[in-house]
């Protein structure tokens, strides 16, 4: 079975978040990045798995500059056998979409993250979908493959929906499906050995423009309290927040 | 009670851009196993003073130990920076948990790859690497510490074997290990390296208690009475002490590194807790006298990150001297234990306990500083080396 997981790179969950060029760009200076949480530790990992009980390959595609190939070198870490890395910055999910299903012909399961942490779009999965002229499934929770026909779990109000589906198609990966892995230094040494293959662009209009973007107003403290430790809630919610 | 590990990597210098992707990777997994495995369990184990010898496993399996040494020999293949790297990430969960990595790897599986015969490598190497063996390293004699030179633990050849006898102190691992690399003197007097395997008659590794520091590191003592080794577990290819100390100076590049991470590990504590902790109607991070800790607690860190680093490129092209590293092991563990106190103190009461972690280092940093060469023996080995003058002894 080939596999293919759209990984992306977002900045770590504590940075500080500003944005530049009068509110229409984000400001990555100081920020640390990490693969997207909803890639890594779910579509990535079940993709491996199915790869060790199925056999087959697992082949991670991003679109972005030379500097998010440390992203793709940490999926190889963590198992997978080669990267595609698009060498175009991510404008919008449209564009993303489109560059992706440029290189996503010929594969059985095409994975996404149910959305990436910073912009929360959720998009991308439904559009290579849409491009590739395949069914998809979001938010899956459980996926399990058996020759060409696979049964999706999703979690939906109340219960969860299970679906039969072949292959090829889509989804979009979100938690439960699998559980983090971490790379050990083996692994960090192999991936240097596996091939990440660095194309251009396709040629495409981006439809998206944005105009600009607003912070939410600053959030009041938050204290951390140890759900063990009941009586420095109460001692704060009297003495600190005056509502007890 | 477990705390959740709200860690933080600083870098203030963007020293990260002198590091490679690797350097990089390795330092997110590692802290990633850190806060899985080592932080939940840590206060726990060295508050009853128990060595969590599940994680021998685990450091196997994460690549810690010895991952500067070649792949075939079950090492990780990669460079002095890398090794640093994981250091200072194990040290940022205990200094006990990164003396595990640093004995097994540095101590154990090095002195056997550079001084080892073939099979001996075969034998032992891939079953270090794997964690199914837990090695020791026997040098510190209850009464030779600072000078090993003047050991007592000898061996006197008898047929295809020698008889060894003496008894080593302080050996971290011992009453765990299943090998211990021992140094001993042979009947000219010489320095030589001996494998002791778990089982041979005469050989005990009974557990030294009572320990306020590295309380989740088992330290342990070997005894040898009339133990008989046989000849092919001599280890060939060295004789006299600079075998033991080459050894040291690996283990000591790594603490130079390790040292670091116990400091950031305060550092990120205290500045956390500086902003949370209101007195006076204001957070204690906004007193002149709690910035002044913390600034000079980052531009320490700072200093000794450089000073790492640096240490790491010339270790790299195997130009990092004895000395070289003498000055980086002394001069960043001190720094991390002043930091430790320096720590301690902004976090007031709290910081006695083990909800923060600023105590438990600050308490296995006094091992730091004084095993692998004392704070003052690393001074005079600069001494000597900048006056060629010998203050030794
Ligand atoms: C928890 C723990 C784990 C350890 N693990 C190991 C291990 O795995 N293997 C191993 O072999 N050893 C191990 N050691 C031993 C450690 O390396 C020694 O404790 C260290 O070398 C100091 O020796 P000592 O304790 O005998 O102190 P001493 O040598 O007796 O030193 C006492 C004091 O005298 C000072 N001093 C000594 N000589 C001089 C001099 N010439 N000039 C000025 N000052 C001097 C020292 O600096 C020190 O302050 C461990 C120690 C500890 C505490």
């Amino acid at each position: 079975m080939k596999q293919l997981v759209c990984i992306s790179k977002t900045p770590e969950t504590t940075a500080k978040i500003n944005f530049k060029d009068g509110n229409t760009a984000f400001d990555e200076s100081g920020v640390q990045f990490i693969m997207n949480p909803y890639d890594e530790w779910y579509a990535l990992v079940r993709a491996i798995e199915l790869k060790e009980s199925l056999g087959g390959t697992v082949t991670v595609i991003n679109v972005g500059p030379a500097s998010n190939d440390v992203v793709i070198r940490k999926a190889l870490a963590i198992g997978a056998d080669e990267g595609i890395r698009v060498d175009a910055e991510p404008k919008s999910a449209l564009y993303v979409a489109k560059q992706i299903a440029a290189n996503a012909e010929g594969f059985d399961l095409v994975y996404c993250g149910k959305e990436t942490i910073d912009y929360n779009g959720s998009e991308v999965g439904a559009m290579v979908a849409e491009y590739l002229d395949q069914p998809f499934v979001s938010f899956a929770t459980k996926l399990e493959v058996e020759g060409n026909s696979a049964t999706v779990t999703r979690d939906i109000e109340g219960g969860s929906e299970i679906s039969k589906i072949d292959t090829p198609f889509v989804l979009s990966a979100a938690k439960g499906m699998a559980e983090q892995r971490i790379p050990n230094m083996r692994g960090i040494m192999m991936a240097k050995k596996k091939p990440l293959n660095v194309v251009e662009p396709v040629g495409f209009d981006d439809k998206v423009v944005v105009s600009s973007f607003t912070l939410p107003d600053a959030k009041t403290e938050c204290k951390m309290i140890d759900p063990e430790n009941m009586d420095e809630l109460v001692r704060l919610l009297q003495e600190e927040a005056k509502v007890l | 009670m477990a705390r959740t590990d709200r860690y933080e990597h600083h870098d203030y210098y963007g020293i990260d851009e002198l590091l490679s992707d690797d350097h990089k990777l390795a330092r997110e997994a590692v802290q990633a196993w850190v806060k899985k495995e080592v932080s939940p369990i840590i206060e726990d184990y060295s508050n009853r003073s128990e060595c969590p010898h599940h994680l021998f496993k685990g450091l196997a399996e994460i690549g810690a130990f010895g991952p500067s040494l070649p792949v075939e020999y079950g090492g990780g293949g990669m460079d002095e920076i890398a090794y640093g790297v994981i250091m200072q990430e194990l040290e940022r969960g205990d200094s006990g948990v990164r003396s595990m990595a640093s004995v097994q790897g540095s101590l154990v599986m090095y002195p056997i790859y550079r001084f080892g015969s073939e099979e001996q490598k075969r034998k032992y190497l891939p079953k270090l690497g794997s964690g199914e063996y837990i090695g020791c390293f026997g040098l510190t004699e209850p009464d030779h510490g600072s000078n090993p030179n003047g050991m007592i633990t000898n061996i006197k050849e008898d047929g295809d074997s020698y008889i060894l006898n003496g008894a080593k102190m302080w050996i971290t691992n011992s009453p765990v290990a299943d090998v211990a690399v021992v140094w001993a003197k042979d009947e000219e007097g010489i320095v030589r390296g001996v494998i002791v395997e778990k089982g041979m008659p005469g050989f005990s590794a009974p557990e030294i208690h009572g320990k306020w520091s590295l309380r989740a590191s088992i330290t342990g003592e070997l005894v040898f009475e009339d133990v008989r080794v046989p000849k092919e577990n001599i280890l060939p290819n060295v004789a006299g002490l600079k075998g033991p100390l080459s050894c040291l100076s690996k283990a000591r590049y790594g603490i130079a590194w390790g040292a670091i991470g116990a400091a950031l590990d305060c550092y990120d504590s205290a500045l956390r807790y500086s902003k949370e902790r209101i007195q006076f109607g204001k957070p204690i991070g906004q007193f002149q006298l709690t910035q002044k800790k913390l600034a000079e607690m980052i531009t320490e860190i700072t200093k000794a990150q450089l000073l790492a680093w640096r240490l790491g490129t010339l270790a790299n092209k195997g130009e990092a001297s004895p000395a070289q590293i003498s000055m980086a092991k002394r001069n960043n563990v001190h720094m991390a234990l002043e930091i430790a106190r320096e720590a301690r103190q902004i976090h007031g009461g709290m910081g006695i306990t083990n909800e923060y972690p600023c105590m438990r280092h600050m308490m296995n940093l006094e091992t730091v500083l004084t095993y692998e060469g004392t704070h003052d023996i690393h001074l005079l080995i600069t001494g000597l080396d900048v006056t060629g003058l010998n203050a030794f002894g």
